[in-house]
């Protein structure tokens, strides 16, 4: 039985594996700021679950499982919570998302940039009060 | 074996994502890679811990998950503020004054 588990836990450390390399590909390929926030967050996530969980399958049940799941659930409070915060910060520094099909990339001065940092309120909702 | 294919797939990926630093148009992009960089290395050492056979190495792992987050969040607040010590709140008090 622990042949089995091993072996099963180094088909899931091996595909956790892919899926971080697919999302390296994704963040090499796409092409928006947004677009690669997104490739890499999902894929960090995940590819740390399958890989966490495949080497908790192989080392069996002991301390060691203890310190598996509490480095996944940083991993999993963290990498979301610096994705939402760096989407913010490229947005509220004037990058927008390109939409739509697309041929040529301009350059990165060339995007308007705003000046302060973004308002917390929704600037699009101020004429619907009234 | 399975673990030692794990490694090397996984320092594949980390080396995509220096690629991605190096030539990243925007600072976001650097920053989103060096993030990335930094979780991968996290499970890069957890697996190495158990290919080499001291399981130990996972505190160090845990260490360098949280020390990833937080590098993060003040590579952004740095670019943002073009400083580390001004507190969030300052800069609509001075920008009214």
């Amino acid at each position: 039985m622990p042949e089995v588990l091993m072996w099963i836990g180094g088909g899931l450390v091996i595909a956790g594996t892919l899926l971080s390399l697919l999302g390296a590909g994704g963040v090499l390929r796409f092409p928006d700021v947004y677009t690669r926030i997104h490739a890499a967050s999902l894929t960090d996530t995940g590819g740390a679950t399958l890989v966490l969980l495949g080497l908790g399958l192989v080392s069996g049940l002991s301390l060691d499982t203890v310190k598996l799941f509490f480095c996944w659930a940083f991993i999993m409070l963290t990498t979301p919570a610096a994705a939402n915060a760096l989407a913010n910060a490229a947005y509220g520094a004037g990058h927008k998302p390109r939409i739509g099909t697309f041929q040529i990339m301009p350059a990165d001065k060339d995007i308007p940039r705003d000046d302060g940092p973004p308002e917390s309120g929704a600037p699009e909702d101020g004429s619907a009060d009234e | 074996m399975l673990l030692a294919a794990g490694a090397a797939g996984l320092v594949v990926a980390m080396t995509l994502m220096i690629v991605r630093a190096i030539i990243g148009p925007s600072h976001y992009d650097r920053i989103l890679a060096v993030n990335s960089f930094g979780t991968k290395t996290v499970l890069l050492i957890a697996v190495i811990g158990y290919l080499f056979g001291r399981p130990d190495f996972l505190d160090i792992a845990i260490v360098y998950a949280l020390i990833n987050f937080v590098t993060t969040i003040a590579l952004m607040k740095a670019l943002r503020y073009q400083s580390l010590a001004r507190p969030l709140a300052a800069r609509k008090e001075a920008s009214d004054a």
